[in-house]
């Protein structure tokens, strides 16, 4: 029995194209979000009756905490951009069909090279000098540290998973050893302050951030996003780490040189990564302080993965777990803010479980009716 | 005496890393990526201290420990077996589900955001001001040090000499082959990653039963090194096991070193995770892992 070739996806009509374009605009950018919260809204409620509290109580208490409260915006804004940074460290690695599991320590290596660039320089360096080489420094603190499993990788074959867990452990504890023996201020688990200051707070600005910690590197954040997709889906060199992400083989044979973009991939997710190091370092605290990533790192990769590798996507998934976060803080009175620990790892589960099962669900539920009109019309 | 000392100290450290590398061997043998024994030891930490301090007994906790670690092992293997989820982002969600979930649970039982309270452990007190010889007798009336000593043997021998291990290593090695001759590749994985959990959930038992409680994070990337080992040891029991041992020395040596103060411990604490980049740079090859690890069948 031959199948009539307008049922082959993208050899049809151009409405059909159409069609499978937004069912795929449908399936990637709106259903796992959806999924994922509901799923997550349900896990949420058991555990906050486990507590003995009323969900809805919990969850108002979680808004009015976050979107309906100035200083709790400021903070979600302040926490969704360092999530911004790390969720597209992620996705650009992912893209190429890498896992970097290595945020983590790639953010503090980017924080740290940052400060001591900030530290280097004297108290009377003009802003407009400061500011670009502290952006520098900290890509090249993150770059580096992101370039070493690419290397391996390409070289050895070493699996990039397993090395940047590993080096999680090791530069963390290499930063640890450098700061405590030379260059903390006594009594404390911090770098001495920057001469040269920090970039502007959003509260300087505008009172509607009162107190909060945002600060203008979510400016940068939202650049930094714009450039991304721009290089993904704009340039050749994007095209080609996409290309290698989705058929190795096949692109080594188009001339592509798969190790040299894995290296090339790695080393701007480390970028990414240490940029975001700066959002505390540039832009709220002017110093180097041990643990101050505290798991914005793994989180990129819910982040990414929530916002399907997209841009844009992140930035919105950014948010979405960055309200979590600063709503942990907010119903703590209520519910233990582990809570949105749980609810986190819950996201990422459902998205990578359940958003496969429902489409194929709907799919299997939308085929029988294709058929039919296929049978119809023929 | 001194080493003596330092083999007491070594015993005490290596049990939780063989039982969760063995865990490890198994499931990574079976094609599932391994990346969860952190949180599997966290949650088996977790539930042995809330056994052991209902039940008044440890020997409760470490039934309890182990079923904590299979329940997370299960939902591992319900997410990359049954829907085929990434492997390596599931266990990365696992991972932070243990974080949270252990810190969730220990406010609902202790109403505490740090630690348990004090929970039944086996023998005497371990770690006070008692010499080598009481350190070595608390070990020896510890089960779970037999069962780590025992751990390596059993699982090279169930790997390599029983029908059930050439399933393993055929789900690993070559799932489409194994389907074809009748294996049941989708249980075989199953069995693989909820061994893993209650080995790992054991190793986890044996910290908290060791301290005496629960502490929050108490597992501080020791299922990290487990999986290190497992890799240092090209996937095969005994080799496995001598990396342990390598790896539970250096943490010996660190300490016995903290007084003296000749290599900051930090660069100490690096070793394991510095070796495992080396072997897998080159040191073990790239034929050595199971060749359809991380794959869906």
């Amino acid at each position: 029995m031959s199948a009539p070739a307008a049922q082959i996806p993208g050899t049809g009509s151009l409405q059909a194209g159409r069609d499978a374009r937004r069912r795929t605009l449908f399936e990637e950018a709106i259903l796992p979000p959806l999924v994922a919260l509901g799923i997550a809204l349900v896990v949420g409620d058991l555990l906050i009756l486990t507590f003995g509290q009323a969900p809805g109580a919990v969850f108002r208490l979680l808004l009015e905490g976050t979107w309906a409260n100035a200083y709790g915006f400021g903070q979600v804004l302040y926490k969704a951009t360092t999530l911004t940074f790390t969720g597209l460290a992620f996705a650009i690695a992912a893209r190429a069909g890498l896992f970097n599991i290595g945020a983590e320590s790639q953010l503090a290596a980017g924080g740290f090279v940052a400060a001591l660039a900030g530290l280097a320089l004297p108290a009377g360096t003009p802003w407009l000098l400061a500011v670009p080489l502290c952006i520098v420094a900290s890509a090249i603190g993150g770059g580096a540290v992101g370039a070493v499993p690419g290397v391996l990788k390409a070289r050895f074959g070493a699996s990039e998973v397993i090395v940047t867990i590993m080096l999680n452990f090791i530069v963390l504890a290499l930063l640890n050893y450098v700061v405590a023996a030379h260059l903390h201020v006594p009594e404390t688990l911090h770098t001495p302050e920057m001469a040269v200051g920090g970039v502007v707070r959003l509260a300087d600005v505008s009172d509607a951030f009162r107190g909060s910690a945002a600060n203008a590197i979510l400016l940068l954040a939202i650049a930094t996003a714009g450039t991304v997709w721009w290089y993904l889906f704009r340039t050749r060199p994007g095209f080609e780490l996409r290309a290698v992400g989705l058929q190795p083989d096949a692109a080594e044979y188009g001339g592509v040189h798969v190790g040299r973009v894995w290296v090339r991939a790695m080393m701007l997710s480390g970028a990414l990564a240490g940029l975001g190091g700066l959002n505390y370092v540039l832009g709220y605290k002017h110093y180097y302080e041990e643990g101050f990533a505290a798991g914005s790192g793994f989180l990129g990769v819910a982040v990414a993965l929530v916002g399907r590798n997209h841009p844009l996507g992140i930035m919105l998934a950014a948010l979405l777990f960055a309200t979590l976060s600063q709503g942990g803080l907010a119903v703590n009175a209520l519910v233990p803010k582990q809570m949105v620990e749980v609810l986190q790892a819950v996201v990422i589960l459902a998205v990578v479980t359940s958003v496969p099962e429902v489409r194929r669900v709907l799919r299997a539920a939308v085929r029988p009716a294709a058929k039919a009109d296929a049978k119809v019309s023929a | 005496m001194i080493l003596l000392a330092f083999l007491a100290q070594t015993l005490r450290i290596v049990i939780p890393y063989l039982l969760a590398a063995a865990g490890g061997v198994l499931s990574e043998r079976a094609g599932i990526v391994a990346l969860t024994l952190e949180g599997f030891m966290l949650t088996g930490a977790f539930t042995a201290a809330l056994g052991s301090y209902y039940a008044g007994s440890p020997w409760v906790g470490l039934l309890t420990g182990l079923l904590g670690g299979v329940a997370l092992a299960l939902l591992l293997a319900l997410a990359t077996v049954r829907y085929k989820a990434d492997q390596v982002v599931a266990g990365i969600a696992l991972n932070l589900l243990a974080i949270g979930g252990t810190r969730f649970f220990l406010r609902y039982a202790f109403d505490s955001s740090s630690n348990s309270p004090r929970v039944p452990g086996f023998g005497g007190e371990s770690g006070g001001a008692t010499g080598v010889l009481a350190t070595l007798a608390a070990s020896a009336q510890n089960p779970l040090v037999w069962i780590g000593l025992l751990i390596v043997p059993a699982t090279a021998w169930l790997l390599y000499r029983t029908p059930f291990g050439l399933r393993i290593r055929a789900a690993g090695e070559k799932p489409e082959a194994a389907r074809s001759l009748g294996v049941p590749v989708a249980r075989v994985r199953v069995l693989g990653v909820a061994c893993a959990g209650a080995l790992a959930g054991l190793a986890g038992a044996y910290l908290a039963l060791d301290q005496h409680q629960f502490t929050d994070g108490m597992t501080a990337g020791r299922g990290f090194i487990a999986l290190a080992a497992v890799i240092f040891g090209r996937w095969d029991p005994k080799r496995v096991a001598l990396a342990c041992v390598l790896f539970a020395a250096a943490e010996t040596f660190q300490i016995q070193l903290q007084g003296a103060q000749l290599i900051p411990s930090q660069f100490v604490e690096m070793i394991p995770y510095v070796l495992t980049i080396v072997a897998l740079a080159g040191v073990v090859g790239r034929s050595a892992a199971p060749a359809a690890l991380g794959k869906a069948e």
